[in-house]
């Protein structure tokens, strides 16, 4: 049998301790990722240890106004807090709109930010995949890449990250905190997930044995004009082929604040901030908003399956903040 | 009266026992020391094995073997041991038999441990070495090198043209003319396939199947291993769905037999989600349509050639053309199917194969010839609707095709219909209306059953078909205790076993009008024995009276004019001293009337979708489908085959597509997460209709069979739907947000 250790870790310190000492090991969480890619033979590590006991599961206001949402809270269990809901409605939309009621009731925050890309190939071990096998070559760019990036690819993988609660956390400012050997850290949403370029294993930039202990997200003005909009091949359980998590502050029509990140089509949500402070003052027109889209959409490229997601992603962006901006 | 169950909705009588996981499938069997085979598949599509490694993999503890074309030998020799009852022209995939390797997947290594897990574990360190030949997996490309499809597989009737298509094209004042390609689909039960082969102590073997034809195994078995049928009992009580997936036998069953016979030992095989693409699908197709008509739309020409995939070693052929010549008038029609090969496992009957890739494509053109013509749709079909079957000259037992447009319309409300496509929104919806004609054959074959009546008023009926899911269990008791007028819960049905009579593979939706007439039959012979007895009892009230004047009726026998006039069952076996009665019956369709017509059922569908005008994405709002398939011997089964045909039907049109990777010659979808089949959401309002269809001519019961006809249609309802709603054509299935957009094609 394919035979790995398990150990149960009691707190945080217990965790990082235990990963001090162990190689070829993974955390675990909520599970319904890891399992699957050890099923399939993906991940293969000697060392389970398992966060699952850990009290990080509460959700609680913060001293400047914003909330933290424990890394090991259920994404069920987030987005139908109360407060998330009330504050940060775009947070519970982009959870529902992920997997299912049955994953998310298992499934965690922390892991959530930790879920694999769903390149065919990278679940293939058939077939050549630098994320899986660095050097071996990337199956994709020249295969079939329906779900696949056209922003920040690299010629060594063209995979997107599939989550869809990352998206809204990357429109909402969120901040990582994280407790590794070294100590506490505190990365924001924007620098927790990186692009491929020529090492394409790496998802994120955490190191080994580091633990995600929360979620903060910032207090804001912007619960009243969100939404969430996935675009996929069916109506239900499917990942998204371009996901837009939009947020607009207004005063009349005038934007005071606005936030567009884009699942489905990058290594990690995909946000520019510039081209969002461009439209601050302007009016919440549909002009103003193909102008986003499009400085968005700016740098893509797609790779023959994927290439309509460029069009298709300006007019969900478009569409998106078209709904929140008439939604007063 | 009170036990006339046929045509009255009665639910499953197997429903407890699956609802509470009573019912076991073939991978819940188990037995002393039972061991667990697992597949290795290969990563090559065309090449051979160079170099299998099994050292590390062997020396692991409770690795008990494992096998591989080197290891095997001494099977039958000749290809037509290997041939079973729905094999198709060519030479039968035989497991592990050489180091050749024709598709993607082809399982090379079985290995059989202890556990499970070790049996998988074992199996990933396997290290296998290939000669990597270049391989083909593009149909289309490959169309130049296409051949005339041969005859060879049961049912399989090669298209005929009539009249000169051609001429008639070129002279016609209207007409049209498309292409419509859809990949490959894998029918992807819930169950997986699995096999459990208990060893019993004197040798014999008991085969746990997943399969839709126990004595299709049995002998396919026999025949290999060079086994009798006595030493050989093939069982497959229930199946967690089949679509025609177990009308052959899978290569799990193969391996997991010899298996048990080389070690001795019970064995069970089961294969994973991605291995359940390693073998049959409905075949990928391109088909070409060139209509033709006068302005009043009377059809001038109708021209259909279809290109289907296969693969190396076999022919799979389907009816996919023939469909044009049979459902509408027309004098002039060309119709040709051509096969591919490919590196692929054989392709397999799909639910309505060849009828619903065939429809999709007939369908689709018809409408495009009705906005050609300036025509409603329904008119068209109208206009053009053949009263006798065309290609084979002969009248239907029975058609209530206009009924169904009928009733479907009016059910629908297609008289509000505009014609003008992009003339109905809601918001950012366009909404479109589509509709399209659906038809299947209705098969009889021969079959047998048996029954026994004790004393106690109970009886058992049995023959060795199989309950896909459709809810042969259910129709067969109903139609028993019917026939002898018992109550249902003193009836019990038998099935999936080779000790049971035999019966035709299930399949084809001819189950319940063969194995339904043979159980009427038996049963019928077993009410004339009885009523035998009772004529004897003493002061027996039937005495004088013939069977024709009596009725069977909730166990009791009565007098038709004098109904206080009554005797049991149960006493008339008590009081003759009888302790059952056992008989037999083999019934087949009336050879006469097989010759003299054709014998169809047939369905309209209507459709709504509304489609984001930006966004391209389909929802398939309401759907009425209305049926004409003879009696409906349960509604409430009915319906429910009906239903679940038309949510596969909008599957088939807006997502399944197992996508080739023709670097690699092989599926690369090959999980349930990216191999989209509809789920809860994509599905809303679905109305089913049966129309009243008398059939005299077909057989006894005057039943058609329900397992296909649902779904042909509605893939072509559905693209007629969008064109409807957005003016733009998607020829390509399955009709994508990419697609509907013209942004993909
Ligand atoms: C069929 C299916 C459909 C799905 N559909 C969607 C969808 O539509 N949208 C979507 O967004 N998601 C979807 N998901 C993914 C799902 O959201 C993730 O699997 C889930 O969020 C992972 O959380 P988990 O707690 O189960 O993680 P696990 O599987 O336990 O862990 C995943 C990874 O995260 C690491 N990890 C977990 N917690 C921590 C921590 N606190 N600190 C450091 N490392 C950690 C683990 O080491 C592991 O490598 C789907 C999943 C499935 C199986
Ligand atoms: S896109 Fe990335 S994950 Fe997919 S095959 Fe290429 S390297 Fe692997």
């Amino acid at each position: 049998m394919n035979t790995f250790s398990y150990t149960r870790a009691n707190d945080v310190a217990d965790a990082v301790q235990n990963g001090s000492v162990k190689t070829n090991f993974k955390f675990i969480a909520g599970g319904t990722n890891l399992l699957d890619l050890m099923k399939e033979n993906v991940e293969r590590p000697d060392h389970l240890i398992d966060l699952s006991r850990i009290t990080l599961k509460e959700i609680e206001d913060t001293a400047d106004g914003g909330l933290r949402l424990g890394a090991l809270a259920t994404n069920a269990n987030t987005a139908y807090n109360q407060k998330v809901e009330e504050r940060y409605p775009l947070l519970s939309k982009a959870i529902l709109a992920g997997a299912s009621p049955q994953l998310r009731n298992m499934a965690t925050n922390g892991g959530n930010l930790f879920q694999r890309t769903r390149c065919y190939y990278f679940y293939d071990l058939a077939t050549p995949c630098n994320k899986r096998e660095p050097g071996s070559g990337c199956s994709a760019i020249n295969g079939y890449n329906r779900i696949h990036a056209i922003l920040g690819t690299s010629e060594h993988c063209i995979a997107t990250h599939p989550s869809d609660m990352c998206v809204a956390l990357a429109a909402l400012d969120a901040k990582v905190n994280v407790t590794g050997i070294h100590g506490e850290k505190v990365i924001d949403f924007a620098d927790f997930h990186r692009l491929p370029g020529d090492q394409p294993q790496f998802d994120n930039i955490l190191e080994p044995g580091d633990v995600v202990t929360s979620l903060d997200l910032p207090k804001n003005n912007l619960s009243k004009h969100v939404t969430y909009l996935k675009l996929r091949d069916r109506q239900s359980y499917a990942f998204a082929i371009v996901s837009v998590a939009a947020a607009l502050e207004l005063d009349g029509d005038v934007i005071k604040d606005i936030r567009v990140a884009l699942g489905g089509v990058a290594h990690k949500p995909w946000r520019i901030k510039s081209a969002e402070i461009a439209l601050i003052g302007k009016a919440a027109t549909v002009e103003n908003f193909k102008v986003l889209a499009e400085n968005l959409l700016a740098d893509a490229k797609g790779f023959g399956s994927n290439t309509f997601k460029i069009e298709l992603a300006k007019r969900a962006i478009v569409r998106a903040l078209t709904e929140v901006a008439k939604a007063i | 009266m009170k036990t006339d169950y046929i045509g009255k909705p009665t639910s499953r009588v197997d429903g407890a026992l699956k609802v509470t996981g009573t019912a076991k499938y073939a991978a819940e069997f188990s037995a002393d020391g039972l061991t667990y085979g697992y597949v290795v598949s290969s990563t090559i599509a065309q090449g051979t094995i160079k170099k299998i490694d099994l050292e590390e993999a062997l020396n692991l503890k409770g690795v008990l073997q494992i096998f591989t074309h080197e290891n095997v030998s001494g099977l039958a020799w000749f290809d037509r041991s290997y041939k079973d009852e729905d094999a198709v022209a060519g030479s039968p995939f035989r497991p592990l038999y050489d180091k050749k390797i024709r598709y993607s997947m082809q399982p090379i290594a079985l290995v059989v441990a202890e556990t499970f897990e070790l049996a998988r574990y074992a199996a990933s360190i396997i290290k296998v070495e290939y000669t990597t030949e270049s391989h083909i997996s593009d149909l289309k490309e490959n169309i130049p090198n296409s051949f005339k499809a041969p005859k060879g597989k049961v049912g399989f009737k090669p298209p005929v043209s009539r009249g000169d298509a051609k001429e008639a094209f070129e002279n016609a004042p209207v007409k049209i003319a498309s292409e419509y390609i859809h990949s490959a689909e894998h029918h992807n039960p819930m169950e997986i396939y699995a096999t459990t082969v208990v060893m019993e102590p004197d040798g014999k073997l008991t085969v746990y199947d997943k399969t839709q034809g126990v004595s299709n195994c049995q002998a396919y078995i026999s025949k290999i291993f060079g086994l009798s049928a006595k030493e050989v009992r093939v069982m497959s009580p229930f199946m967690g769905g089949g679509f025609g997936s177990g009308l052959r036998p899978q290569y799990q069953l193969f391996l997991a037999v010899l298996a048990s016979l080389e070690l001795k030992r019970s064995v069970k095989v089961s294969l994973t989600r991605q291995q359940m693409f390693s073998f049959g699908h409905r075949p990928a197709s391109v088909q070409q349509m060139a209509l033709s008509a006068s302005p009043d739309g009377t059809l001038q020409s109708i021209a259909h050639t279809a290109y289907g995939e296969t693969s190396m070693f076999e022919d799979y052929t389907e009816v996919v053309v023939n469909w044009s010549g049979l459902v509408y008038q027309c004098e002039n029609v060309e119709q040709k199917y051509d096969l591919v090969k490919l590196n692929t496992y054989t392709p397999l009957d799909m639910r309505a194969p060849g009828a619903a890739s065939g429809f999709h494509a007939i369908e689709s053109a018809m409408d495009e010839l009705a906005y050609a013509l300036k025509m409603d749709p329904l008119a068209l079909r109208l206009k053009n609707y053949a009263e006798r079957d065309q290609n084979d000259k002969k009248p239907f037992s029975s058609k209530a095709l206009r009924a169904c447009y009928a009733e479907g319309a009016a059910k629908f409300g297609w008289d509000k219909r505009s014609i003008e496509p992009r003339s109905m929104r809601e918001g950012n919806n366009l909404i479109g209306w589509g509709m399209a004609t659906g038809s299947w054959d209705a098969m009889q074959m021969k079959a047998t059953a048996n029954a026994v009546l004790t004393a106690d008023g109970k009886l058992t009926v049995g023959s060795g078909t199989s309950d896909i899911g459709t809810g042969t269990y259910t129709i067969m008791t109903q139609i028993a205790a019917e026939t002898l007028g018992l109550p249902i819960e003193n009836v019990t049905f038998k099935l999936g076993d080779t000790l049971l009579p035999e019966a035709p593979l299930e399949g084809g939706s001819w189950t319940a009008t063969s194995v339904g007439s043979a159980v009427q039959s038996v049963c019928t012979t077993i009410k004339e024995q009885v009523f035998k007895l009772a004529k004897k009892v003493k002061n027996s009230p039937f005495a004088n009276a013939d069977l024709k004047e009596v009725n069977f009726d909730n166990g009791e026998i009565s007098l038709k004019l004098n109904p206080s006039k009554t005797l049991s069952i149960t006493d008339v076996m008590k009081q003759s001293g009888k302790v059952s009665i056992e008989e037999e019956a083999t019934t087949m369709p009336n050879p006469i009337h097989m010759l003299e017509y054709s014998f169809n059922s047939h369905s309209a569908v209507f459709v709504e979708v509304k489609v984001d005008e930006d966004l391209g994405t389909v929802v398939v709002s309401r759907v009425v489908s209305a049926i004409a398939a003879g009696k409906i011997l349960n509604p409430k089964t009915a319906r429910s085959q009906i239903l679940g045909a038309v949510v596969w039907g909008i599957s088939m049109a807006l997502e399944e597509d197992s996508v080739v990777d023709n670097n690699f010659g092989r599926f690369i979808n090959h999980n349930l997460s990216e191999y989209h089949v509809a789920v809860n959401k994509d599905i809303n309002d679905i109305e089913v209709i049966f129309v009243e269809e008398k059939d005299d001519v077909i057989n006894p019961l005057g039943i058609k069979g329900l397992g296909e006809i649902g779904l042909v249609g509605v893939a072509g309802a559905v693209a007629n739907a969008v064109f409807h709603a957005t003016g733009h054509r998607v020829y390509n299935l399955p009709i994508t947000m990419d697609k509907v957009l013209g942004l993909s094609e």
